[in-house]
């Protein structure tokens, strides 16, 4: 437990010290990197949450893509060597105040909170506790127990909710209901056709196949636009 | 000291907020974006601090996944943006843009 | 936080071990060697190639151009070489130039290197010696790996150098191009294996060579694609376009000097050997010696020494097929021409990502297709399907836990399913 403390508030501190240099600092090329910085550090808070592969993604994406992306626009546009365009004080100190009082509600808003359960009335960060990882009973792989959301996710994009219906993401409650049977629940829907009814009486949730394709469609199009829009040959005015 | 909700709240209310005075004061077009960036940085965090801690489950984080890949998409629209702004203005200064302020 | 680290079979081998030998010993004390023992492991296989390998690049580039190489420190073959060189590099003067931005200067090459070694976390040397057994191991892989270009553009940038900039531009533009053929093209093996759980797909090509993914027809192609986008993004000629020092000095090295230039050569190093080592994970089935030898050991004894020792020598065939397609990208660097920074890119954008999808579709289609016809899906060796559902224990699945083999499970009958 101690260790993820630890890194929780390293990540913690790491994560908001570049926020603020990104916020403070005139030079673009260092605010890109205290942004590299802070959205790493926040990729290793999504794995402490047991988000890993949004964690993953997050690096994948975010750092290694968009970011990058960043860099390369800052350095396509910097007209001398560590560009500086500076900001009048007036207007730094005037942000800097409004964000000092908006941080301030902010947090005071999200303290005021009582962490509570409605249904039964426990602290909820006590109910899930951050790293409950058990010892796995042999050999050398971490317990699906938590963290391991890669199934999961892949199921719920589609269309099937691997948490809410099938119970795919516990294996505890899965081996105690279905011991004799190969634990082939998901395989079972997949099929066209058969579709078991859900165990439970809650109806089955929808999963995310249309906003997935969407998405896809959507990322397709910006591309195309993005690659019309940066094409246009360059003509200096002025 | 245990990580609880609202620390990792507090964090993304860090994020959020350090990226909105980050777009309101910088005048480099990319700037902004980097703001834009650390906005919705914060809202995943929030959206995977839900997930982790509420019955809202697997929802946070398809969310934050399509957040993750809706910023990738705007950064690139955004950007392209910029280099043709920076192309006819020969400056990435946003301030300059205002040919069509009366 | 304890079994982040997946060291419990060396801990369980420890006990088992020197309960046998009569010393007693408690399951933190053993759980705590083992860790410090898979630690040695990463670092080590982290730091030993950059040594190993320069000293194997002298050699071979040496015989490459009928020469002798490095052939007096540490007597006949100059095996010490390495070593005189990195002594020689530390007690250089660390310069910043005038114009360089120092911080991020100075920052660059360690960006580098964390990125290089946190790349090694999820590699498994072995079935279940992985630093951290994710369950998207071959995702967070590649994405450490691709941080390693803001390292080279930050170089780049902060050295104040137009070749520095120029090198650093070129790379990056590379490194970021190759990276999706590169990762359509691992995505292959994953998409035969139904994991992105390294130790698993390696656990499913166990048991003999005819079960190795390199012999899925699509997958084979998919290996050669992979290994030349590997080559690219370690930035090995021949697309080290970043270094060309014909036309660039040295790219964005060009400033540094001493320990940090080392640095980065210690990151390239250990990426070249990682990236080897993902290909032996995903293509040439990780730590299976071909014959199914160790499979059968440790189907015999699934715990304890047996299974133990079945696992070291896995961990040799393991570092032996990696360091051999190392030997194969220093062997290309040497006997390849450079090629220009828009053959490069024509390569990529052309060439290698077109061929990329379509072996990605191919994979996908593939088992459904064979299974419509055929009613099984793979032509050789047995379907995943079948190495999977099997009574437990039977494929080499020995050491993963019961939790793990139901997932598996889930997944084979699941492709099964869909594809009749």
């Amino acid at each position: 437990m101690t260790a993820e403390i630890i890194l929780f508030w390293l990540f913690a501190f790491l994560t908001c010290a570049g926020a603020i240099l990104v916020a403070v600092s005139q030079n673009v090329v260092r605010m890109a990197f205290s942004l590299v910085l802070t959205l790493g550090s926040t990729a290793v808070l999504f794995l402490l949450l047991g988000a890993d592969f949004v964690g993953a993604t997050q690096l994948l994406v975010y750092v290694g893509g968009t970011l990058v992306l960043l860099v390369f626009g800052v350095m396509l546009t910097a007209t001398g060597p560590f560009t500086r365009i500076k900001s009048s004080p007036a207007d730094a100190i005037l942000s800097g105040l409004i964000g000092v009082v908006f941080l301030f509600i902010v947090a005071s808003t999200v303290t005021a909170v009582p962490w509570v359960d409605s249904e039964d009335g426990n602290d909820i960060s006590q109910k899930i506790k951050i790293g409950t990882h058990t010892k796995s009973a042999e050999g050398g792989f971490n317990p699906a127990q938590q963290g391991n959301t890669t199934r999961p996710l892949g199921l719920s994009f589609l269309s099937l909710r691997a948490d809410r219906d099938l119970k795919l993401g516990l294996p505890s409650e899965l081996s105690a209901e279905s011991n004799t049977a190969p634990v082939v629940p998901g395989a079972s829907v997949v099929m066209p056709g058969v579709t078991p009814p859900p165990k439970s009486s809650v109806p089955p949730s929808t999963g995310y196949l249309l906003p997935f394709e969407i998405v896809s469609v959507h990322l397709l199009v910006v591309l195309v636009g993005a690659a019309y829009l940066a094409r246009t040959k360059r003509r200096a005015t002025t | 000291m245990e990580p609880t909700p609202d620390k990792f709240l507090f964090i993304s209310a860090v994020l959020f907020v350090c990226g909105v005075v980050c777009m309101t004061t910088k005048r480099n077009g990319i700037g902004i974006l980097m703001g834009v960036e650390l906005v919705l940085n914060a809202a995943n965090l929030n959206f995977i601090t839900f997930s982790r801690f509420t019955p809202l489950g697997l929802d946070g984080q398809v969310f934050s996944l399509f957040v993750i890949v809706l910023a990738a998409a705007e950064a690139a629209v955004a950007l392209a943006i910029a280099l043709n702004f920076y192309n006819n203005h020969l400056t990435i200064d946003v301030d300059r843009g205002d040919e069509l302020h009366g | 936080m304890d079994t982040l680290f997946a060291a419990n079979s060396l801990a369980e081998f420890l006990q088992a071990l020197l309960t046998l030998v009569g010393i007693p010993i408690s399951a933190e004390t053993a759980y705590l060697i083992a860790v410090v023992t898979h630690v040695a492991l990463v670092v080590g296989w982290f730091g030993l190639p950059a040594g190993l390998f320069i000293w194997a690049e002298r050699k071979i580039s040496a015989r490459i151009q009928d020469r002798l190489g490095p052939t007096r420190v540490g007597g006949k073959f100059g095996w010490l070489q390495s070593l005189a060189d990195g002594a020689k590099l530390i007690q250089k003067e660390d310069l910043v130039p005038k114009d360089a931005d120092g911080l991020m200067f100075r920052m660059a090459p360690y960006i580098v290197v964390v990125a290089s070694l946190a790349a090694y976390l999820a590699l498994p040397f072995s079935d279940g010696w992985t630093a951290v057994a994710l369950d998207t191991g071959l995702f967070l892989t590649l994405a450490v790996l691709s941080l390693e270009v803001l390292g080279v553009i930050l170089a780049g940038y902060s050295s104040g150098s137009k070749w520095a900039l120029f090198g650093a531009i070129r790379e990056s533009a590379q490194m970021v191009s190759y990276e999706i053929p590169m990762a359509l093209c691992a995505l292959c093996p994953i998409v035969t294996a139904g994991t992105l759980n390294l130790n698993e797909v390696a656990l499913l090509q166990s048991g003999g060579i005819w079960n190795w993914n390199i012999l899925h027809p699509f997958n084979f192609f998919a290996f050669f694609v992979y290994f030349t986008c590997a080559t690219a993004s370690c930035k090995r000629a021949p697309f080290d376009l970043a270094e060309a020092e014909s036309e660039l000095v040295a790219g964005f090295l060009t400033e540094y000097s001493g320990f940090r230039w080392s640095l980065f050569f210690l990151a390239e190093y250990a990426s070249m050997f990682l990236v080897s080592g993902l290909a032996t994970v995903l293509f040439l089935g990780g730590w299976d010696d071909g014959l199914g030898i160790l499979a059968a050991i440790k189907t015999a004894s699934p715990t304890g020494v047996g299974s133990f020792l079945a696992n070291a020598i896995g961990l040799l065939f393991f570092l032996v097929k990696a360091s051999v397609l190392v030997c194969v990208q220093i062997w290309v660097r040497w006997t390849l021409p450079r090629l220009r920074i828009d053959q490069v890119m024509t390569t990529c954008l052309k060439y290698l990502i077109p061929i990329s999808c379509f072996l990605f579709a191919g994979t996908v289609v593939y088992p459904l297709v064979l299974a419509t016809m055929s009613g099984k899906t793979s032509i050789i060796g047995q379907p995943a399907g079948e190495r999977l559902v099997q009574p437990k224990k039977a494929a080499g699945v020995s050491s993963a836990g019961a939790k793990n083999e139901s997932h598996l499970r889930i997944t084979a009958t699941g492709t099964e399913g869909s594809s009749r």
